[in-house]
């Protein structure tokens, strides 16, 4: 793989796709030993740069560089200069005067991104760009998926709930159906428009039309951030259309996979038995966000192209 | 480049007895030691050592294997970023006696990432080192416990070491040599 950046999963290719995946295989047993380090990344320097509220993802991007050795320096939205008015490239010349070799960005600006890996050197990895893409979140959900379905070429991947306004169901979108994948999507037509079908996915109208014949059910969480007025009657009713609860899930197939990016609205768009049930693996996809946030960085950040080996035994 | 052929399938294949039995000879039955082979080329030369070495004491020495990718000091230096292997030791490491194998011993630098894997999964009561060829230029203090054969070479010769998956005999050792130096 040959990139400095990971903006998003558009346009990548399979193969890129299924070198992350392997990569983070193998990154696994790292956070399996006493020592959860390994020498990798060390001297470099990683920024983590979040300017919307984030735990899981912050969390994990940052652990990951740790995990390989890497230092790390984190700024957020509450307490960072744009709050007293310094624009996204003020900030970002500000960051590369510093000399980092990464920045791990989310913003609530799609494409923000984008611009900061045109306008600088060092690897951009986005960590979720308003409504457009959380390239790493997807690429944990598709190893996710790989370790129970063992391929993803000709499954049914069911995601549910905001699927317009969500950028996770995008990367899901594009990555999912680039590895051969069936996507079906459902929400409320103000959140699920039928538009959606230009992606290259199935847009069905109810949950149970998709937990008919889907082998994972993907739920997202209703963003009250980014809602307009009238998008959503009131909470309970998209509860009671769209939840998923456990009469819905029994009419799935029985080896259905429960998945959500977290976090859980529990009781609105999951009932809590659903979420800690059996079916889920919602905490197996934290465990490979590690896996894959390290793999992007070893991929990116880690030395030259890869392939061959250079005899120096 | 010109090619020599370094070693026949004969030949590797009694060095690999020969190397088996100074094993058992200096460390004893295989009860409280273990093999490790550097991914990739040293993995199945500990492969066909364990074999040996349960064939003349009756004891299968245990097997791991460690993969330095992570571990390189030469990362970025320009050099293609390998493939990741994979490290397996599926036992503890905290008092075990370990040999380290690998096909060629060139500039030890190999070595040196092997040792640091290791210490990051456990502490070895003691690490020996064996190695099929030995080609000399060392560029760090390290030297093998074990050595197949010592092969004259110059520094920008490449060795290579062809095993075949089921030790028919087939096996080559080569040489290319008149590289840049």
């Amino acid at each position: 793989m040959k990139r400095k950046d990971m903006l998003g999963l558009r346009g990548v290719s399979k193969e890129d796709i299924v070198e992350i995946l392997d990569t983070a295989e193998r990154f696994r047993n790292v956070s399996e030993r006493q020592i959860k380090k390994v020498p990798t990344l060390r001297g470099r320097t990683v920024v983590t740069f979040f300017m919307e509220n984030s735990t899981r993802t912050r969390m994990s991007f940052d652990l990951a560089a740790k995990r390989l050795s890497a230092d790390t320096l984190g700024f957020s939205a509450g307490s960072s200069s744009t709050k007293k008015g310094e624009t996204l490239m003020d900030t970002a010349r500000n960051i590369d005067a510093m000399k980092p070799d990464a920045i791990i960005i989310r913003h609530s600006a799609a494409g923000a991104p984008h611009m900061l890996a045109k306008a600088f050197p060092w690897s951009v990895l986005n960590a979720g760009d308003g409504i457009n893409e959380h390239p790493s979140q997807a690429l944990l959900d598709m190893l996710t998926m790989r370790d129970h379905l063992g391929s993803l070429a000709g499954k049914t991947i069911g995601i549910v709930g905001d699927v317009y306004h969500s950028r996770v169901a995008r990367s899901n979108i594009f990555g999912l159906t680039t590895m051969g994948a069936n996507v079906v999507v459902a929400g409320p037509g103000t959140m699920c428009p039928p538009s959606m079908a230009a992606l290259g996915v199935e847009v069905r109208h109810s949950i149970d039309e998709v937990a008919e014949d889907a082998d994972v059910i993907m739920m997202l969480r209703i963003q009250r951030e980014r809602l307009q007025p009238g998008m959503m009657a009131t909470v309970n009713e998209y509860s009671r259309f769209y939840g998923l609860d456990l009469d819905r899930l029994n009419k799935a197939k029985p080896e259905a996979l429960v998945m959500h990016p977290g976090p859980i609205n529990r009781g609105v768009e999951m009932s809590p038995e659903v979420a800690d049930g059996e079916r889920s693996v919602i905490m197996e996809q934290v465990t490979n966000g590690i896996a894959i946030r390290m793999a992007l960085l070893y991929l990116l950040v880690g030395g030259e192209s890869a392939g061959g080996d250079s005899n120096a035994s | 480049m010109k090619r020599t052929t370094g070693m026949n399938g004969v030949e590797v294949g009694r060095t690999l007895d020969r190397l088996a039995t100074e094993m058992v000879e200096e460390l004893g039955v295989p009860t409280d030691y273990a093999l490790v082979g550097i991914v990739t080329g040293g993995h199945p030369i500990a492969e066909r050592l364990a074999d040996r070495i349960e064939a003349s004491t009756g004891v299968r020495p245990q097997t791991g294997t460690v993969d330095i990718t992570l571990y390189r000091d030469d990362l970025y230096t320009g050099l293609e970023r390998p493939v990741l292997g994979e490290t397996v030791l599926p036992f503890a490491l905290t008092g075990q006696d370990i040999v380290l194998v690998d096909d060629v011993l060139f500039t030890g630098r190999t070595v040196r990432a092997a040792l640091d894997v290791l210490n990051d999964y456990g502490r070895p009561r003691s690490v020996k080192l064996a190695v099929l060829i030995d080609r000399g230029h060392r560029e760090l203090p390290i030297a093998a416990d074990f050595v197949g054969r010592v092969m004259v070479t110059a520094k920008g010769d490449k060795v290579t070491v062809m095993l075949t998956p089921d030790d028919s005999g087939n096996d080559t050792v080569s040489l290319d040599s008149g590289g840049p130096q």
